[in-house]
Protein backbone atom coordinates (compact mmCIF):
# COMPACT_ATOMS: atom_id res chain seq x y z
CA UNK A 1 0.00 0.00 0.00
CA UNK A 2 1.56 3.24 -1.12
CA UNK A 3 1.93 5.71 2.15
CA UNK A 4 -1.08 8.68 0.30
CA UNK A 5 -3.38 5.17 0.57
CA UNK A 6 -2.18 4.80 3.69
CA UNK A 7 -2.40 7.91 5.25
CA UNK A 8 -6.06 8.30 4.05
CA UNK A 9 -7.13 5.50 5.48
CA UNK A 10 -5.43 6.20 8.82
CA UNK A 11 -7.56 9.93 8.36
CA UNK A 12 -10.89 8.09 7.33
CA UNK A 13 -10.57 5.34 10.34
CA UNK A 14 -10.12 8.97 12.72
CA UNK A 15 -12.98 10.82 11.25
CA UNK A 16 -15.37 7.99 12.10
CA UNK A 17 -13.67 7.78 15.47
CA UNK A 18 -14.26 11.19 16.36
CA UNK A 19 -17.50 12.12 14.94
CA UNK A 20 -18.85 8.31 16.24
CA UNK A 21 -17.17 9.86 19.96
CA UNK A 22 -18.85 13.56 19.45
CA UNK A 23 -22.02 11.82 18.22
CA UNK A 24 -22.47 9.12 21.60
CA UNK A 25 -20.84 12.38 23.94
CA UNK A 26 -19.43 10.21 26.71
CA UNK A 27 -16.91 12.95 28.10
CA UNK A 28 -14.99 9.66 29.47
CA UNK A 29 -14.65 8.19 26.46
CA UNK A 30 -12.06 11.44 25.05
CA UNK A 31 -9.99 10.86 28.46
CA UNK A 32 -9.70 7.51 28.09
CA UNK A 33 -9.10 7.62 23.79
CA UNK A 34 -6.27 10.77 24.65
CA UNK A 35 -4.46 8.53 26.94
CA UNK A 36 -4.45 6.09 25.03
CA UNK A 37 -3.63 7.72 22.04
CA UNK A 38 -0.77 9.46 23.87
CA UNK A 39 0.73 6.20 24.85
CA UNK A 40 0.36 5.28 20.81
CA UNK A 41 2.85 8.00 20.24
CA UNK A 42 5.32 7.88 22.90
CA UNK A 43 5.43 4.19 21.87
CA UNK A 44 5.70 4.93 17.93
CA UNK A 45 8.32 7.44 19.07
CA UNK A 46 10.27 5.29 21.64
CA UNK A 47 10.26 2.76 18.74
CA UNK A 48 11.69 4.20 15.89
CA UNK A 49 15.38 4.41 18.15
CA UNK A 50 14.72 1.63 20.17
CA UNK A 51 12.65 -1.08 17.59
CA UNK A 52 14.05 0.24 14.00
CA UNK A 53 17.26 0.89 14.98
CA UNK A 54 18.02 -1.31 18.47
CA UNK A 55 19.02 1.52 20.73
CA UNK A 56 17.12 1.01 24.05
CA UNK A 57 16.13 4.81 25.67
CA UNK A 58 14.96 4.22 29.15
CA UNK A 59 15.36 8.63 29.61
CA UNK A 60 11.48 8.59 27.63
CA UNK A 61 10.62 10.91 30.55
CA UNK A 62 13.00 13.37 29.46
CA UNK A 63 11.95 13.93 26.25
CA UNK A 64 8.26 12.88 27.29
CA UNK A 65 8.99 16.29 30.01
CA UNK A 66 10.40 18.80 27.72
CA UNK A 67 7.33 18.83 25.66
CA UNK A 68 5.05 19.11 28.49
CA UNK A 69 7.27 21.95 29.92
CA UNK A 70 7.99 23.48 26.84
CA UNK A 71 3.86 24.31 27.10
CA UNK A 72 4.15 24.93 30.74
CA UNK A 73 7.06 28.12 29.58
CA UNK A 74 4.83 28.78 26.57
CA UNK A 75 1.54 28.92 28.88
CA UNK A 76 3.27 31.27 31.09
CA UNK A 77 5.15 33.53 28.62
CA UNK A 78 2.92 33.42 25.25
CA UNK A 79 -0.63 32.06 26.36
CA UNK A 80 -1.95 33.94 22.89
CA UNK A 81 -0.07 30.80 21.10
CA UNK A 82 -2.80 27.71 20.04
CA UNK A 83 -1.82 24.69 21.74
CA UNK A 84 -1.13 23.36 17.95
CA UNK A 85 1.88 25.59 17.65
CA UNK A 86 3.00 24.95 21.36
CA UNK A 87 3.18 21.33 20.28
CA UNK A 88 5.15 21.94 17.02
CA UNK A 89 7.94 24.12 18.98
CA UNK A 90 7.74 21.58 22.40
CA UNK A 91 8.56 18.82 19.36
CA UNK A 92 11.35 20.76 17.90
CA UNK A 93 13.07 21.53 21.35
CA UNK A 94 12.63 17.81 22.53
CA UNK A 95 13.88 16.53 18.58
CA UNK A 96 17.06 18.76 19.48
CA UNK A 97 17.22 17.81 22.94
CA UNK A 98 17.65 13.96 21.01
CA UNK A 99 19.98 15.02 18.58
CA UNK A 100 22.10 16.82 21.43
CA UNK A 101 21.74 13.05 23.45
CA UNK A 102 22.43 11.59 20.22
CA UNK A 103 26.03 13.41 19.65
CA UNK A 104 26.99 12.46 23.32
CA UNK A 105 25.69 9.17 23.90
CA UNK A 106 25.70 7.36 20.66
CA UNK A 107 29.50 6.27 20.87
CA UNK A 108 27.88 4.31 23.55
CA UNK A 109 26.80 0.90 22.35
CA UNK A 110 23.79 -1.92 23.88
CA UNK A 111 23.42 -1.15 27.74
CA UNK A 112 25.66 1.71 28.19
CA UNK A 113 23.68 3.73 26.48
CA UNK A 114 20.31 2.84 28.20
CA UNK A 115 22.12 3.99 31.51
CA UNK A 116 23.22 7.85 29.71
CA UNK A 117 19.43 7.92 28.70
CA UNK A 118 18.39 6.96 32.49
CA UNK A 119 21.01 9.66 33.62
CA UNK A 120 19.30 12.12 31.23
CA UNK A 121 16.05 11.54 32.61
CA UNK A 122 17.46 11.83 36.53
CA UNK A 123 19.37 15.52 35.23
CA UNK A 124 16.71 17.11 33.84
CA UNK A 125 13.93 16.18 36.31
CA UNK A 126 16.71 17.73 39.07
CA UNK A 127 16.80 20.52 36.69
CA UNK A 128 12.88 21.62 36.67
CA UNK A 129 12.47 20.72 40.32
CA UNK A 130 14.58 23.53 41.43
CA UNK A 131 13.31 25.67 38.13
CA UNK A 132 11.06 28.57 39.72
CA UNK A 133 9.28 29.65 36.82
CA UNK A 134 7.88 26.18 35.98
CA UNK A 135 6.74 25.91 39.26
CA UNK A 136 9.74 23.85 40.51
CA UNK A 137 9.18 21.29 43.15
CA UNK A 138 5.61 22.85 44.10
CA UNK A 139 4.08 22.34 40.69
CA UNK A 140 2.26 24.36 37.65
CA UNK A 141 -0.96 24.81 37.06
CA UNK A 142 -2.32 25.24 33.85
CA UNK A 143 -5.93 26.20 33.47
CA UNK A 144 -7.29 24.47 30.18
CA UNK A 145 -9.79 27.17 28.45
CA UNK A 146 -13.96 25.87 29.48
CA UNK A 147 -14.49 25.60 25.63
CA UNK A 148 -12.98 23.81 22.85
CA UNK A 149 -11.57 26.66 19.52
CA UNK A 150 -12.79 25.54 16.35
CA UNK A 151 -14.95 22.39 16.98
CA UNK A 152 -16.62 23.74 20.40
CA UNK A 153 -17.80 21.28 23.01
CA UNK A 154 -15.55 20.22 26.12
CA UNK A 155 -11.93 20.94 26.02
CA UNK A 156 -10.88 17.45 26.43
CA UNK A 157 -12.51 16.75 22.99
CA UNK A 158 -10.24 18.99 21.62
CA UNK A 159 -7.41 17.70 23.26
CA UNK A 160 -8.38 14.15 21.88
CA UNK A 161 -8.67 15.38 18.68
CA UNK A 162 -5.08 16.96 18.33
CA UNK A 163 -3.49 13.52 19.71
CA UNK A 164 -5.26 11.81 17.04
CA UNK A 165 -4.50 14.10 14.36
CA UNK A 166 -0.90 13.87 15.76
CA UNK A 167 -1.30 9.93 15.86
CA UNK A 168 -1.86 10.13 12.32
CA UNK A 169 1.39 11.59 11.34
CA UNK A 170 3.33 9.83 13.73
CA UNK A 171 2.13 6.51 12.32
CA UNK A 172 2.47 7.79 8.54
CA UNK A 173 6.03 8.36 9.12
CA UNK A 174 6.71 5.02 10.92
CA UNK A 175 5.22 3.27 8.22
CA UNK A 176 7.33 4.89 5.84
CA UNK A 177 10.22 4.68 7.42
CA UNK A 178 9.66 1.02 7.31
CA UNK A 179 10.69 0.24 3.71
CA UNK A 180 12.51 3.30 2.83
CA UNK A 181 16.14 3.60 2.20
CA UNK A 182 16.39 5.08 6.11
CA UNK A 183 14.44 1.82 7.34
CA UNK A 184 16.93 -0.40 5.86
CA UNK A 185 19.61 1.60 7.39
CA UNK A 186 17.69 1.67 10.86
CA UNK A 187 17.92 -1.94 10.58
CA UNK A 188 21.19 -2.76 9.01
CA UNK A 189 22.32 -1.00 12.29
CA UNK A 190 20.25 -2.84 14.56
CA UNK A 191 21.79 -5.99 13.17
CA UNK A 192 25.60 -5.33 13.51
CA UNK A 193 26.58 -1.78 13.45
CA UNK A 194 30.01 -2.82 12.14
CA UNK A 195 28.95 -4.74 8.84
CA UNK A 196 26.41 -1.43 8.41
CA UNK A 197 29.58 0.63 8.02
CA UNK A 198 31.17 -1.74 5.85
CA UNK A 199 28.20 -1.84 2.92
CA UNK A 200 28.28 2.28 3.23
CA UNK A 201 25.20 2.85 5.48
CA UNK A 202 26.42 6.27 7.47
CA UNK A 203 25.49 4.86 11.15
CA UNK A 204 26.42 8.01 12.77
CA UNK A 205 24.44 9.90 11.16
CA UNK A 206 21.12 7.69 10.94
CA UNK A 207 21.39 7.35 14.42
CA UNK A 208 21.24 10.96 14.86
CA UNK A 209 18.51 10.60 12.61
CA UNK A 210 16.79 8.38 14.90
CA UNK A 211 17.65 9.99 18.33
CA UNK A 212 15.87 13.87 16.66
CA UNK A 213 12.83 11.70 14.99
CA UNK A 214 11.94 9.60 18.12
CA UNK A 215 12.97 12.39 20.48
CA UNK A 216 11.05 14.82 18.76
CA UNK A 217 7.65 12.62 18.87
CA UNK A 218 7.96 11.91 22.18
CA UNK A 219 7.95 15.35 22.88
CA UNK A 220 4.73 16.21 20.85
CA UNK A 221 3.59 13.12 22.87
CA UNK A 222 4.02 15.38 26.35
CA UNK A 223 3.10 18.86 24.95
CA UNK A 224 -0.49 18.94 25.78
CA UNK A 225 -0.08 17.01 28.66
CA UNK A 226 -0.70 20.28 31.04
CA UNK A 227 -3.75 20.82 29.41
CA UNK A 228 -4.92 17.83 30.17
CA UNK A 229 -3.71 17.41 33.50
CA UNK A 230 -4.45 21.08 34.43
CA UNK A 231 -1.59 20.70 36.79
CA UNK A 232 2.19 19.35 36.30
CA UNK A 233 4.55 18.75 38.61
CA UNK A 234 8.21 17.01 38.28
CA UNK A 235 7.34 14.07 40.25
CA UNK A 236 4.36 13.02 38.22
CA UNK A 237 6.11 14.34 34.66
CA UNK A 238 9.12 12.05 35.44
CA UNK A 239 6.75 8.55 36.38
CA UNK A 240 8.70 5.70 35.66
CA UNK A 241 5.19 4.92 34.38
CA UNK A 242 5.51 6.89 30.96
CA UNK A 243 9.12 5.22 30.71
CA UNK A 244 7.77 1.63 31.47
CA UNK A 245 4.32 2.16 29.37
CA UNK A 246 6.77 3.17 26.34
CA UNK A 247 8.45 0.37 26.44
CA UNK A 248 6.28 -2.42 26.97
CA UNK A 249 3.69 -1.29 24.16
CA UNK A 250 6.25 -1.58 21.02
CA UNK A 251 7.38 -5.17 22.96
CA UNK A 252 4.19 -6.50 23.27
CA UNK A 253 2.64 -5.78 20.01
CA UNK A 254 5.81 -5.75 18.46
CA UNK A 255 8.94 -3.56 17.94
CA UNK A 256 9.39 -4.57 14.04
CA UNK A 257 6.33 -2.90 12.55
CA UNK A 258 4.56 0.78 13.15
CA UNK A 259 1.84 -1.93 14.18
CA UNK A 260 2.63 -3.17 17.14
CA UNK A 261 2.63 0.18 19.23
CA UNK A 262 -0.34 0.69 18.18
CA UNK A 263 -1.49 -2.86 18.96
CA UNK A 264 0.49 -2.47 22.49
CA UNK A 265 -1.08 1.24 23.40
CA UNK A 266 -4.88 -0.25 22.24
CA UNK A 267 -4.24 -3.69 24.48
CA UNK A 268 -2.21 -1.89 27.54
CA UNK A 269 -3.63 1.44 27.70
CA UNK A 270 -7.04 0.22 27.43
CA UNK A 271 -6.51 -2.70 30.48
CA UNK A 272 -4.90 0.26 32.23
CA UNK A 273 -8.00 2.34 31.86
CA UNK A 274 -10.64 -0.37 32.44
CA UNK A 275 -8.73 -1.05 35.75
CA UNK A 276 -9.02 2.14 36.71
CA UNK A 277 -13.14 2.48 36.29
CA UNK A 278 -14.32 -0.54 36.06
CA UNK A 279 -16.17 -2.49 39.10
CA UNK A 280 -13.46 -5.00 39.03
CA UNK A 281 -13.35 -3.90 42.97
CA UNK A 282 -16.27 -4.44 43.83
CA UNK A 283 -17.28 -7.58 42.21
CA UNK A 284 -13.95 -9.25 43.56
CA UNK A 285 -14.22 -7.92 47.05
CA UNK A 286 -10.66 -6.28 47.16
CA UNK A 287 -9.24 -2.98 46.59
CA UNK A 288 -6.39 -2.71 43.65
CA UNK A 289 -4.14 0.13 44.35
CA UNK A 290 -2.99 2.61 41.58
CA UNK A 291 0.02 1.19 41.07
CA UNK A 292 -1.05 -2.17 40.22
CA UNK A 293 -1.26 -1.00 36.76
CA UNK A 294 2.87 -1.21 36.66
CA UNK A 295 2.48 -5.15 37.98
CA UNK A 296 0.21 -5.51 35.21
CA UNK A 297 2.50 -3.76 32.50
CA UNK A 298 5.37 -5.31 34.14
CA UNK A 299 4.04 -8.88 34.01
CA UNK A 300 2.66 -8.66 30.70
CA UNK A 301 6.31 -7.22 28.95
CA UNK A 302 8.37 -10.32 30.52
CA UNK A 303 5.51 -12.76 29.42
CA UNK A 304 5.92 -11.23 26.16
CA UNK A 305 9.56 -11.34 26.05
CA UNK A 306 9.70 -14.92 26.69
CA UNK A 307 6.59 -16.19 25.25
CA UNK A 308 6.95 -14.12 21.95
CA UNK A 309 9.60 -11.93 21.58
CA UNK A 310 8.22 -10.74 18.38
CA UNK A 311 5.48 -9.06 19.92
CA UNK A 312 2.12 -9.70 18.83
CA UNK A 313 2.81 -8.83 15.14
CA UNK A 314 5.55 -11.52 15.23
CA UNK A 315 2.85 -14.33 16.03
CA UNK A 316 0.34 -13.02 13.38
CA UNK A 317 3.05 -12.55 10.28
CA UNK A 318 4.25 -15.77 8.05
CA UNK A 319 7.40 -17.34 9.09
CA UNK A 320 9.74 -17.05 6.26
CA UNK B 1 47.86 -0.25 -15.17
CA UNK B 2 47.08 2.78 -12.86
CA UNK B 3 47.76 1.98 -9.10
CA UNK B 4 44.15 2.15 -7.48
CA UNK B 5 44.98 0.94 -3.45
CA UNK B 6 48.52 2.40 -2.18
CA UNK B 7 49.77 1.79 1.26
CA UNK B 8 52.62 3.10 2.66
CA UNK B 9 53.81 2.90 6.07
CA UNK B 10 51.10 1.47 8.13
CA UNK B 11 51.72 0.51 11.12
CA UNK B 12 49.28 -0.31 14.34
CA UNK B 13 49.29 -1.08 17.98
CA UNK B 14 47.46 -3.14 20.06
CA UNK B 15 48.87 -1.42 23.81
CA UNK B 16 52.32 -2.80 23.40
CA UNK B 17 51.53 -5.66 21.18
CA UNK B 18 52.81 -4.35 17.39
CA UNK B 19 50.03 -5.84 14.89
CA UNK B 20 51.34 -3.80 11.57
CA UNK B 21 54.79 -2.99 11.38
CA UNK B 22 55.67 -0.43 8.88
CA UNK B 23 53.43 -2.21 5.59
CA UNK B 24 53.93 -0.96 2.09
CA UNK B 25 52.20 -2.10 -0.64
CA UNK B 26 50.92 -0.71 -4.28
CA UNK B 27 48.30 -2.75 -5.98
CA UNK B 28 47.87 -2.22 -9.56
CA UNK B 29 43.81 -1.69 -10.81
CA UNK B 30 42.91 -5.37 -12.20
CA UNK B 31 45.85 -7.54 -10.13
CA UNK B 32 44.43 -9.92 -7.70
CA UNK B 33 46.86 -10.51 -4.99
CA UNK B 34 47.09 -13.18 -2.03
CA UNK B 35 47.52 -12.44 0.97
CA UNK B 36 48.75 -15.13 3.05
CA UNK B 37 50.54 -15.41 6.68
CA UNK B 38 50.61 -17.33 10.02
CA UNK B 39 47.92 -17.00 12.49
CA UNK B 40 47.92 -13.22 14.39
CA UNK B 41 50.40 -12.28 11.39
CA UNK B 42 47.94 -9.17 10.90
CA UNK B 43 46.04 -10.11 8.15
CA UNK B 44 42.64 -9.34 9.11
CA UNK B 45 44.22 -6.10 11.21
CA UNK B 46 45.69 -4.85 7.83
CA UNK B 47 42.02 -5.33 5.98
CA UNK B 48 40.63 -3.42 8.69
CA UNK B 49 42.87 -0.80 8.59
CA UNK B 50 42.33 -0.52 4.60
CA UNK B 51 38.86 -0.61 5.02
CA UNK B 52 38.72 1.81 7.93
CA UNK B 53 37.00 -0.11 10.56
CA UNK B 54 40.44 0.53 12.44
CA UNK B 55 42.18 3.11 12.28
CA UNK B 56 46.19 3.00 11.30
CA UNK B 57 48.56 4.96 13.51
CA UNK B 58 51.52 5.87 11.02
CA UNK B 59 51.47 6.02 7.25
CA UNK B 60 49.07 6.41 5.17
CA UNK B 61 46.32 4.94 2.46
CA UNK B 62 45.88 5.76 -0.67
CA UNK B 63 42.63 4.84 -2.68
CA UNK B 64 42.25 5.74 -6.26
CA UNK B 65 44.37 8.47 -6.19
CA UNK B 66 42.78 9.81 -3.24
CA UNK B 67 43.62 9.75 0.31
CA UNK B 68 41.13 8.06 2.60
CA UNK B 69 43.06 7.70 6.15
CA UNK B 70 40.35 10.38 7.02
CA UNK B 71 37.69 8.58 5.84
CA UNK B 72 35.53 6.56 7.82
CA UNK B 73 34.52 2.98 6.97
CA UNK B 74 31.06 3.81 5.64
CA UNK B 75 32.96 6.78 3.42
CA UNK B 76 35.40 4.33 1.91
CA UNK B 77 32.68 1.77 0.88
CA UNK B 78 30.96 4.45 -0.96
CA UNK B 79 34.17 5.31 -2.67
CA UNK B 80 34.54 1.43 -3.87
CA UNK B 81 36.32 -0.74 -1.72
CA UNK B 82 34.09 -3.75 -0.37
CA UNK B 83 34.66 -6.54 2.17
CA UNK B 84 33.88 -9.70 3.85
CA UNK B 85 33.84 -10.43 7.39
CA UNK B 86 36.01 -13.31 8.42
CA UNK B 87 33.01 -14.62 10.42
CA UNK B 88 29.91 -13.87 8.63
CA UNK B 89 28.12 -10.54 9.84
CA UNK B 90 24.94 -10.69 7.91
CA UNK B 91 21.92 -8.37 9.18
CA UNK B 92 19.41 -11.15 11.03
CA UNK B 93 16.70 -9.68 10.64
CA UNK B 94 16.46 -8.83 7.13
CA UNK B 95 15.97 -11.42 4.00
CA UNK B 96 19.21 -12.55 1.92
CA UNK B 97 18.03 -10.33 -1.05
CA UNK B 98 17.37 -7.14 1.71
CA UNK B 99 20.80 -7.90 3.07
CA UNK B 100 22.09 -7.00 -0.59
CA UNK B 101 19.95 -4.31 -0.75
CA UNK B 102 21.10 -2.29 1.95
CA UNK B 103 24.55 -1.95 0.32
CA UNK B 104 22.98 -1.42 -3.01
CA UNK B 105 21.07 1.66 -1.50
CA UNK B 106 24.03 3.18 0.98
CA UNK B 107 26.83 2.71 -1.70
CA UNK B 108 26.53 1.75 -5.21
CA UNK B 109 23.50 4.30 -5.26
CA UNK B 110 25.74 6.93 -3.89
CA UNK B 111 28.05 6.63 -7.19
CA UNK B 112 26.91 7.86 -10.48
CA UNK B 113 28.43 4.92 -12.50
CA UNK B 114 26.78 2.18 -10.33
CA UNK B 115 23.67 3.92 -9.91
CA UNK B 116 20.16 1.26 -9.57
CA UNK B 117 16.98 2.66 -10.68
CA UNK B 118 14.44 1.73 -7.58
CA UNK B 119 12.36 -0.42 -9.43
CA UNK B 120 15.34 -2.32 -10.64
CA UNK B 121 16.90 -3.28 -7.53
CA UNK B 122 15.01 -6.63 -7.12
CA UNK B 123 16.12 -8.03 -9.97
CA UNK B 124 19.79 -6.78 -8.73
CA UNK B 125 19.48 -8.64 -5.70
CA UNK B 126 18.05 -12.09 -7.20
CA UNK B 127 21.03 -11.64 -10.12
CA UNK B 128 23.99 -11.29 -6.83
CA UNK B 129 22.32 -14.02 -4.86
CA UNK B 130 21.96 -16.12 -8.09
CA UNK B 131 25.97 -15.59 -8.66
CA UNK B 132 26.37 -17.11 -5.41
CA UNK B 133 24.23 -19.96 -5.97
CA UNK B 134 21.67 -17.89 -3.07
CA UNK B 135 18.62 -17.34 -5.38
CA UNK B 136 16.05 -19.65 -4.59
CA UNK B 137 16.56 -18.49 -0.65
CA UNK B 138 16.42 -14.84 -1.56
CA UNK B 139 13.03 -14.18 0.84
CA UNK B 140 14.58 -16.59 3.42
CA UNK B 141 16.53 -15.15 7.02
CA UNK B 142 20.13 -15.61 7.47
CA UNK B 143 19.64 -17.76 10.52
CA UNK B 144 18.15 -20.87 7.81
CA UNK B 145 21.67 -20.30 6.45
CA UNK B 146 24.40 -22.92 7.00
CA UNK B 147 28.36 -21.25 7.73
CA UNK B 148 28.91 -22.15 4.46
CA UNK B 149 25.95 -20.43 2.76
CA UNK B 150 26.72 -17.54 5.18
CA UNK B 151 29.95 -16.98 3.61
CA UNK B 152 28.81 -17.05 0.26
CA UNK B 153 26.20 -14.37 1.59
CA UNK B 154 28.69 -12.45 2.94
CA UNK B 155 30.42 -12.29 -0.44
CA UNK B 156 27.87 -11.43 -2.78
CA UNK B 157 26.87 -8.47 0.33
CA UNK B 158 30.10 -7.34 -0.69
CA UNK B 159 29.70 -7.56 -4.42
CA UNK B 160 26.24 -5.56 -3.86
CA UNK B 161 28.16 -2.68 -3.66
CA UNK B 162 29.56 -2.44 -6.52
CA UNK B 163 33.33 -2.30 -5.55
CA UNK B 164 36.67 -1.38 -7.73
CA UNK B 165 38.24 -3.35 -5.12
CA UNK B 166 36.89 -6.27 -3.23
CA UNK B 167 38.41 -7.62 0.29
CA UNK B 168 37.68 -11.68 1.08
CA UNK B 169 38.72 -12.23 4.21
CA UNK B 170 38.99 -15.82 4.28
CA UNK B 171 35.20 -16.38 2.44
CA UNK B 172 36.76 -20.38 1.77
CA UNK B 173 37.23 -21.28 5.12
CA UNK B 174 35.25 -24.83 5.54
CA UNK B 175 34.05 -24.98 1.94
CA UNK B 176 34.12 -28.35 0.08
CA UNK B 177 36.78 -29.34 -2.37
CA UNK B 178 33.83 -28.17 -4.75
CA UNK B 179 32.96 -25.49 -3.51
CA UNK B 180 36.16 -23.61 -3.41
CA UNK B 181 36.61 -24.28 -6.69
CA UNK B 182 33.20 -22.56 -6.99
CA UNK B 183 33.98 -19.64 -5.29
CA UNK B 184 37.48 -19.10 -7.17
CA UNK B 185 35.61 -19.50 -10.35
CA UNK B 186 33.41 -16.68 -9.30
CA UNK B 187 36.17 -14.10 -8.07
CA UNK B 188 37.92 -15.12 -11.20
CA UNK B 189 35.23 -13.84 -13.00
CA UNK B 190 34.45 -10.84 -10.55
CA UNK B 191 38.07 -10.12 -11.80
CA UNK B 192 37.29 -10.60 -15.40
CA UNK B 193 35.13 -7.50 -15.33
CA UNK B 194 37.53 -4.93 -13.66
CA UNK B 195 37.42 -6.10 -10.05
CA UNK B 196 40.41 -5.80 -8.35
CA UNK B 197 40.36 -8.76 -5.72
CA UNK B 198 42.67 -9.54 -2.63
CA UNK B 199 42.12 -12.70 -1.40
CA UNK B 200 43.34 -13.36 2.86
CA UNK B 201 43.02 -17.50 2.68
CA UNK B 202 44.89 -20.19 4.15
CA UNK B 203 44.27 -23.18 1.49
CA UNK B 204 47.10 -22.97 -0.35
CA UNK B 205 45.69 -24.90 -3.24
CA UNK B 206 43.31 -22.18 -3.67
CA UNK B 207 45.79 -19.04 -3.34
CA UNK B 208 48.26 -20.68 -6.04
CA UNK B 209 45.38 -21.23 -8.14
CA UNK B 210 43.95 -17.69 -7.83
CA UNK B 211 46.85 -15.21 -6.89
CA UNK B 212 48.62 -13.11 -9.60
CA UNK B 213 50.90 -11.80 -6.54
CA UNK B 214 51.54 -13.09 -3.55
CA UNK B 215 52.02 -11.26 0.07
CA UNK B 216 53.26 -12.98 3.05
CA UNK B 217 52.98 -11.32 6.48
CA UNK B 218 54.74 -12.65 9.59
CA UNK B 219 54.07 -11.46 12.89
CA UNK B 220 53.08 -7.47 11.42
CA UNK B 221 55.77 -7.16 8.73
CA UNK B 222 55.57 -7.92 5.37
CA UNK B 223 57.88 -10.68 4.59
CA UNK B 224 57.67 -11.42 0.83
CA UNK B 225 56.07 -9.88 -2.30
CA UNK B 226 56.17 -11.32 -5.87
CA UNK B 227 54.81 -14.25 -8.27
CA UNK B 228 53.55 -17.02 -6.25
CA UNK B 229 55.48 -19.36 -7.24
CA UNK B 230 58.79 -17.71 -6.32
CA UNK B 231 57.25 -16.49 -2.72
CA UNK B 232 56.10 -20.09 -1.60
CA UNK B 233 60.23 -21.16 -2.47
CA UNK B 234 60.89 -18.09 -0.52
CA UNK B 235 63.29 -18.83 2.83
CA UNK B 236 61.82 -16.89 5.10
CA UNK B 237 58.44 -17.92 3.91
CA UNK B 238 59.00 -21.58 4.86
CA UNK B 239 60.66 -20.46 7.41
CA UNK B 240 57.53 -18.88 9.06
CA UNK B 241 55.14 -21.63 8.29
CA UNK B 242 57.32 -25.33 8.61
CA UNK B 243 59.86 -23.59 11.65
CA UNK B 244 63.53 -23.83 10.80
Amino acid sequence: MRNAAFALILTAVAAVLFIALRWVNYSYAFVAGYAVLQFLVLGTGWNILGGYTGYVNFGVTAFFAIGAYTTVVLHKAAPFLPLPVMMLIGGTIAALAGLGTGYLTLRLRGVFFSIATLALAVVLQTLITNWDFVGGARGAYVIPPRTAPLIGGDYKQYLFLIMLITSIVVLVVARALERSTLGYGFAAIRDDEAAAEATGVPTLRLKLIATSLSGGFMGLAGAPMPYFMGYLNSTSTFDLNYAVNALAMPLIGGTSSWAGPVIGAALVGGLQEWLRVSNLQEWLHISIPSEANVLIVGVLMVTFVIAAPQGIVGLFRKKR
Amino acid sequence: MSTLLEVSGMGKRFGGFVALDLIDLNLPEGQRLGLIGPNGSGKSTFVNCVCGTLRNETGQVRFAGQRVDALSAHERTRLGMARSFQLPRPFASLSLAENLRVPILYAANTRAESRIAQAAIPARCQEMLSLVGLADKAERLPSDLTQIEMRKLELARAMASSPRLLIADESLAGLSHAEVDEILALLIRLNEQGITVIMIEHIMRAVLAFSQRLVVLVAGRKVADGDPKDVVRDPEVVRAYLGE
